[in-house]
């Protein structure tokens, strides 16, 4: 797998803590094997979008990667949830259906981005930097070359 | 069945498979089926319903299912692991997604429900409306097998059946 700089959280230069909602265990490990190659930590995960906002609260991650067809509670109506009572919250919905209604519908409702399934790593990667912007700095030490963001 | 809501499946087939596999892949038979659907290996099943309505299955055999998992996990899996039947599910789980992005772009409006285990050896026959189509595509890591049945309902028709009930 391609090597990235790692991104660190800017205020204590430790890595970014994710919470990854998919109902794919497979869809998961493969997601938390890419963030760990972006110097990410995985910190939780969940199968649905009920599990994902008590997820949420028990351990406010820096990034939440959103699946969005699931079962019991949908990934859009779970980051609504997620954004209504934490606002700081970023959320990157990662699914496969990606038309552009259900795009503005996870938008509207305060997801920060969109990934379409199947994930390239270095679509992930900048997005990932996008989302953290202040908050987040890809480092030079690891791998590659980085730049601040 | 409309060509039209077709097409889509196999594009997305083809561009998904080719990305995960990152070998080319090729159609290697399509034909039409009346008679009721039998089980090659792993399948995995996805319903859609709205203004198209029906069923995909996604199915390969074992052992194209194990090389398909290790290929797209990156580590070994074996036979037995449940890894393999994720991978089947999370595959059809993309193909089947950006399928329904192109027709919902196109301006067909339905859902999609999250992929299921079909487990069953044999499924439902075929009625006229829902003959299913049979796409077989070769990969790096065996053939691919994809049984569309969908039938298009029209929108005065879906909101017809929305107002009813």
């Amino acid at each position: 797998m391609e090597k990235f700089a790692p991104v660190k959280r800017s205020e204590d230069g430790q890595p970014v803590r994710y919470l990854i909602v998919d109902d794919s265990v497979f869809a998961r490990k493969n997601l938390a094997r890419m963030v760990e190659t972006f110097g990410g930590q995985v910190i939780g995960e969940a199968g649905d979008g009920v599990s994902a906002i008590s997820e949420y609260d028990r351990l406010t991650p820096d990034i939440v990667l959103m699946d969005i067809t699931m079962p019991q509670m949908e990934g859009i109506e779970a980051a609504e949830k997620i954004v209504r009572d934490h606002p700081s919250a970023r959320i990157v919905m990662v699914s496969s259906v990606g038309y552009q209604e259900n795009i503005v519908a996870a938008l509207q409702r305060g997801a920060r981005h969109f990934v379409q399934k199947p994930v390239k790593p270095e679509v992930l990667y900048e997005v990932i930097k996008y989302v953290m912007r202040d908050d987040g700095v890809a480092t030079t030490r690891g791998a590659g070359a980085g730049a601040g963001v | 069945m409309r060509m039209e809501l077709i097409q889509p499946f196999i594009n997305s087939t083809d561009a998904v498979l080719a990305q995960g596999l990152e070998s080319p892949v090729s159609i290697e038979n399509l034909s039409m089926e009346e008679e009721a659907y039998r089980r090659k290996g792993i399948a995995a099943e996805v319903c859609l319903v709205g203004e198209i309505e029906g069923r995909i299955i996604f199915d390969v055999d074992l052992q194209t299912a194990v090389q398909l998992a290790t290929r797209l996990a990156g580590v070994e899996v074996s036979a037995t692991d449940d890894l393999v039947r994720e991978a089947v599910c999370e595959l059809a789980n993309q193909i089947i997604g950006n399928a329904v992005t192109s027709l919902n772009d196109q301006g067909f409006h339905f859902h999609v429900h999250p992929p299921t285990l079909h487990t069953s050896e044999q499924g439902s026959k075929t009625s006229e409306d829902t003959e299913a189509l049979v796409m077989c595509f070769n990969t790096s890591s065996g053939n691919v097998f994809m049984n569309v049945a969908l039938r298009h309902h029209s929108r005065q028709a879906v909101e017809r059946a929305t107002v009813a009930g």
